[in-house]
């Protein structure tokens, strides 16, 4: 196979992992919303590790992103 | 890359130009000159001594202004003590920094003055000025951590409770993920706003594309394309905060593993 050609399916085949960890925030949300609405009181106090579980899952798909950059850009 | 012809490269706005010096303004072969990067930057200082300078009048009944200001400094005054307890207060003014200086980095970068002929900069999307950031944060971890537990801040690294089989393994990959830090902190904020905007500029191509392409595209993709974009510019304000946040509240993460050790 031609490098350019694989150099563009490595960075296509990056974008799956940016749709999985977009699966992983929605998880991230959904579970802190469905935990606050059972119990709404505790929910201001749990922000700050919802943030957390947010900056986790969201950096693996900003990796996937990166690893695409760097197969078009730089590679 | 460059552009070709007729098309819109939406790298470009990535691009670091001097604005002035750049003949001769050199530090040991590295040019210093005033780039729109450091221009940016000055602007995002001024603004934010501005905008603190115009809440410090003290009044006892406050302003809308001083409200203002004092809702972001109790803001991270809560965060922190939350996450680090009564001495981490004394961190306040560095994380306030820090997290008022992502955010009116971020914001002004979102500005539409492009429209009146000038180029907004968003000097976050660039990994030396983020990976300058997390490593001052980092540093900061490595100096209080030191300084006030000396060699027991390895114990950092050897959770409570581990078997003495288990220590040399957990040792070396907590170690590792305490060095990964600085770089997932900066990569987090780096990445973020520069895919945002490289989003924002593939969609703009194509309106332009789609109404240069023909009567039919231009009226099916090309206001779609708008509405897209403008949608997307609503969510690239939230990231710009939710962004400015997380290294903020990462941060402040990291000083409570220094200050109290797990």
């Amino acid at each position: 196979m031609d490098m350019e050609a694989a150099k563009m399916i490595g960075a296509g085949l990056a974008a799956v992992g940016a749709g999985l960890a977009a699966l992983g925030v929605g998880n991230v949300f959904a579970s802190f919303l469905e935990g606050a609405l059972r119990n709404p009181g505790a929910a201001d106090s749990q922000q700050g590790r919802l943030f957390i579980g947010f900056a986790a899952a969201e950096l693996l798909g900003l990796l996937a992103f990166l690893v695409a950059v760097i197969l078009v850009f730089v590679a | 890359m460059a552009a070709e012809e007729g098309k819109v490269d939406p790298m470009k706005q990535f691009q670091i130009e001097p604005i002035f010096g750049s003949e001769n303004w050199e530090i040991a072969g590295f040019s210093i000159a005033f780039t729109n990067s450091a221009l940016w930057m000055a602007v995002t200082v001024i603004l934010l001594v501005a905008f603190v300078y115009g809440g410090m009048r003290r009044e006892l009944v406050p302003g809308r202004w001083q409200m203002a200001v004092e809702t972001m400094t109790g803001f991270i005054d809560n965060m922190l003590e939350a996450n680090i307890g009564k001495e981490g207060r004394k961190y306040v003014p560095y994380i306030f920094s820090l997290f008022m200086f992502i955010l009116f980095g971020n914001l002004l970068g979102l500005l539409p003055i492009g429209l009146v002929g000038l180029h907004p900069f968003t000097f976050t999307s660039h990994f030396t000025i983020t990976g300058v950031l997390a490593l001052m944060s980092f540093s900061i971890v490595l100096i209080v951590g030191f300084w006030k537990h000396g060699i027991g801040f390895f114990g950092l690294f050897v959770p409570h409770g581990t078997p003495v089989l288990m220590t040399p393994l957990l040792f070396v990959i907590e170690l590792f993920s305490f060095l990964i830090r600085p770089i997932s902190l900066a990569l987090r904020l780096f990445v973020a706003m520069m895919a945002g905007h490289v989003l924002l500029k593939i969609l703009a191509t194509f309106v332009i594309d789609s109404l240069n392409a023909g009567p039919l595209l231009g009226a099916t993709v090309g206001p779609a394309a708008l509405i897209l974009m403008i949608a997307i510019s609503a969510l690239e304000i939230l990231v710009a905060g939710i962004q400015a946040y997380v290294f903020a509240l990462l941060s402040s993460l990291y000083i409570n593993d220094a200050e109290n050790l797990h």
